[in-house]
């Protein structure tokens, strides 16, 4: 049976804010505009499909996720990443996992910031990242290793 | 949380329309009678909406044409210029197509032959049933009128009673009274 879902504006009401700082956080101010309407156009384009109407937060930033590394796999340098500044409405517990994992490689900082910032579970990470739940889990516990080594030395 | 900037929010909505991508774009319209909430399908117009409340409305629009709402201001540039020169009293019809989806046989008949009563003029439930096919169905006009889902466009602000009394409207006899007085009805 098909799901009743929210008219996609109370979707987008509800979470594009959140998503607008994620991205900021990810990529800089600039480069986050982008991102943010290529993210949204992605999730209107498979709303009218989806078969689940539950933890469309969940869904959603797997979409933000998927649009953040492709941006990211284009060649740029990494300086310009910390750019733009830090939006106030940032949980500060993820805004500090942010900076922290600012060094990871793009997949092992997705994995971690989304499952310790955004309470995200290893399937939804996993649709993100385009891999199964397993690779999730463990790019996201290779990511806390590679940051306690650094904490260590 | 903090807004989307209005320049990126702005340009999502911009770039959802143009993409094609909406079952419905909708956006909340200033007019003398107040807001008014109108909403347009890739087919046509869909809603005219006296005191709205999107939210609310937005759902219902949800479940008739399919859950990619949004609200599109740029969408609705053609039904806002209309009604504005409407309301400025220099258009006497409407050219917009409409999407009435959703809508019974019957009622779709009462809003056909509505269609052709001319600006200021007016017509009264019998005449119109008569014309519908069933002169005896002036009730059921009545109901047809009240649940019009483009008001101003569909004008049933038109339609009195067989005495000359007003008798009722969706968005209330206050604004009935304008709409006729706006289009020089002597009531």
């Amino acid at each position: 049976m098909k799901p009743v879902l929210p008219p996609f504006e109370s979707f987008y009401a509800r979470h594009s804010g959140e998503v607008f700082a994620f991205l900021v956080r990810r990529l800089g101010r600039d480069r986050a505009e982008d991102a943010f309407q290529e993210t949204f156009l992605r999730a209107l384009r498979a709303y009218a499909d989806l078969r689940r109407a539950e933890n469309l937060r969940g869904w959603v930033f797997t979409i933000a996720t998927h649009v953040a590394i492709d941006e990211l796999r284009r060649a740029r340098p990494r300086v310009e990443l910390a750019d733009g500044p830090a939006p106030e409405d940032v949980p500060a517990p993820i805004a500090a996992l942010d900076d922290l994992t600012g060094e990871l490689p793009p997949t092992e900082r997705a994995a971690v910031v989304l499952r310790y910032g955004y309470d995200l579970g290893y399937g939804e990470i996993a649709s993100a990242l385009g891999s199964s739940p397993e690779a999730a889990r463990a790019a996201a516990s290779s990511g806390v290793r590679r940051l306690r080594r650094k904490e260590l030395e | 949380m903090t807004a989307v900037p209005a320049s990126v929010d702005d340009a999502f909505r911009g770039a959802a329309a143009a993409a094609g991508l909406l079952d419905v774009a909708y956006d909340v319209v200033e007019s003398p009678l107040g807001e008014l909430l109108v909403a347009a399908t890739d087919r046509g117009v869909c809603r005219v909406s006296y005191d709205p409340d999107p939210e609310r409305e937005a759902e219902v629009l949800a479940r008739v044409f399919g859950a990619r709402v949004l609200r599109a201001p740029r969408r609705l540039d053609h039904v806002r210029r209309e009604l504005a020169d409407y309301f400025d009293g220099g258009r006497y019809e409407f050219h917009l197509t409409l999407d009435l989806a959703g809508v019974g046989p019957f009622p779709r008949a009462v809003l056909d032959e509505l269609a052709r009563v001319p600006y200021g003029e007016v017509t009264t439930y019998g005449t119109l049933a008569a014309r519908a096919g069933n002169p005896r169905a002036a009730r059921a006009v009545g109901t047809v009128m009240n649940r019009n889902p483009v008001p101003i466009v569909l004008p049933c602000h038109r339609v009195v009673g067989a005495g000359g009394n007003l008798v009722g409207y969706g968005g209330g006899l206050e604004r009935k009274t304008a709409l006729l007085r706006l289009e020089g009805v002597s009531l």
